[in-house]
């Protein structure tokens, strides 16, 4: 085989590789957003109560009420907020995929949830 | 003057309570209520009417509540004023009370110097022993650590404690700890047990008074307006002929009366709160200037104990 036929075979050969690795390639879920997805806290509720999005996504609470709020895991220690004052604000990074279901501290029959995947 | 008309007279179901006339009475609350109970008879008079001579007893004594200091939305931007106006309030009454009790929410966001004005407030009262229970404002940031080392001196766990008035009964309890997601205000197994061995040695014919933050009778759940364990709390009393409840936490006042308990809610000296369900949420209610001290007030308690007679009297700040 002269030097054409070598550099022809490698080229195939490559492009079979790219070819296979795709073909076998696990989907690869979509990058997290680059800006922080937004939680609102308004009149004594998280809005969206349940908030969906990739893993490594930073997640941005706001209080828009006139009364402090906080922002807590239920188990307490995974994430939580100090207290947040009107226009306060808490990002958290979700960097493991799963369910985090949290609530106020100070007003628990508020509750919400981050799926992340 | 009091009205005939306002006197309860009728007791079918033979408790002391006319329904009818409760309800007249609970249809007040908000306005300016007396709520007298003498001889197991409720007698019901309109706010604005003097406290009877029988009314006046051997013990009388004023609640404040949700004095919210650091507080500075539209609802209200000058707490410092309100809280004073609710001292000038106790100092004018006609009967002195002995002493305070502040059912919590002292301070807006748990700091330092809203505590330090509140207490220097307080020092304008007649009364200067003030008895505190913590609200969930109180409490925020730091698991009621700060709260415990300024007004927690003798009690126990959380903050919780009692003591002895002219033969009355005084039971301070904690329940804006601990609380779970999706839940309401928890007292906790610890209180619970204590309230046991604390009135273990009571006779039964002890007046009882409860003091709390958030109220301990279901005032409306969604809104986490009620406290968990409360039905636990109360079972431990069942042997008290007389028991009453006082709470704050909903800025409104609010009365209800089952059997030999009275529960009764105080105003806010800060910002009103929506009547139950009647708003999106339980926040500040924005009302026009004018209106704002109707919404906010004390409440004065007076116990004559030979009458047998409790007397409850919301007054409001204007």
């Amino acid at each position: 085989m002269n030097r054409k036929g070598y550099v022809c075979l490698f080229v195939l050969l490559a492009a079979s590789a790219v070819a296979w690795s795709r073909l076998n390639a696990k989907p690869v879920a979509a990058p997290p957003p680059a800006t922080p997805v937004e939680v609102r806290i308004d009149n004594f509720s998280f809005s969206p109560a349940t908030l969906t999005v990739a893993t490594g996504t930073t997640v941005k609470w706001t209080n828009r009420d006139d009364i402090p709020h906080t922002v807590v895991s239920d188990d307490k220690t995974t994430f939580k907020s100090k207290v947040l004052d009107t226009d306060d604000t808490f990002t958290f990074t979700f960097s493991k995929p799963g369910s985090y279901d949290y609530f106020c501290s100070v007003h628990p029959k508020m509750t919400g949830k981050v799926v992340v995947q | 003057m009091k009205s005939d008309s306002d006197r309860i007279t009728t007791d079918h179901s033979h408790d002391g309570i006319d329904r009818r006339g409760f309800l007249k009475c609970m249809a007040w609350a908000g306005t300016g209520t007396l709520c007298v109970m003498q001889s197991g008879i409720l007698k019901s008079y309109a706010f604005g009417s003097e406290l009877s001579a029988n009314a006046a007893g051997e013990l009388a004594f004023a609640q404040i509540s949700d004095s919210h200091m650091g507080f500075n939305k539209p609802a209200n931007t000058d707490v410092v004023s309100t809280l004073k106006a609710a001292v000038d309030k106790i100092n004018g009454l006609s009967v002195r009370p002995e002493f305070l009790l502040h059912t919590g929410d002292i301070s807006h966001l748990a700091k330092p110097e809203e505590f330090d004005t509140v207490d220097q407030i307080l020092k304008s009262s007649v009364a200067k022993d003030v008895f505190f229970v913590p609200g969930e404002h109180d409490v925020i940031g730091d698991d009621g650590k700060q709260y415990l080392e300024r007004y927690g001196k003798g009690s126990e766990g959380a903050g919780w404690y009692s003591f002895d008035k002219k033969g009355v009964h005084f039971i301070g309890l904690v329940n804006v700890m601990n609380l779970k997601a999706g839940g309401l205000g928890t007292l906790g197994p610890d209180q619970l047990a204590w309230i046991e061995k604390d009135v273990q040695a009571l006779g039964s014919s002890t007046p009882v008074v409860v003091f709390a933050h958030i109220p301990l009778w279901s005032v409306y759940p969604e809104w986490g307006w009620g406290t968990e364990d409360s039905a636990q709390a109360l079972a431990l009393l069942k042997k008290f002929g007389s028991v009453t409840v006082l709470n704050g936490h909903i800025h409104q006042t609010m009365q209800k009366i089952e059997g030999s308990v009275t529960f009764h809610t105080a105003a806010s000296t800060a910002f009103p709160q929506p009547q139950p369900g009647k708003a999106d949420s339980p926040g500040p209610m924005k009302v026009p200037e004018e209106q704002l001290r109707q919404l906010l007030g004390i409440t004065d308690v007076n116990f004559a104990r030979g009458e047998h007679s409790l007397a409850i009297v919301d007054s409001r700040l204007g």
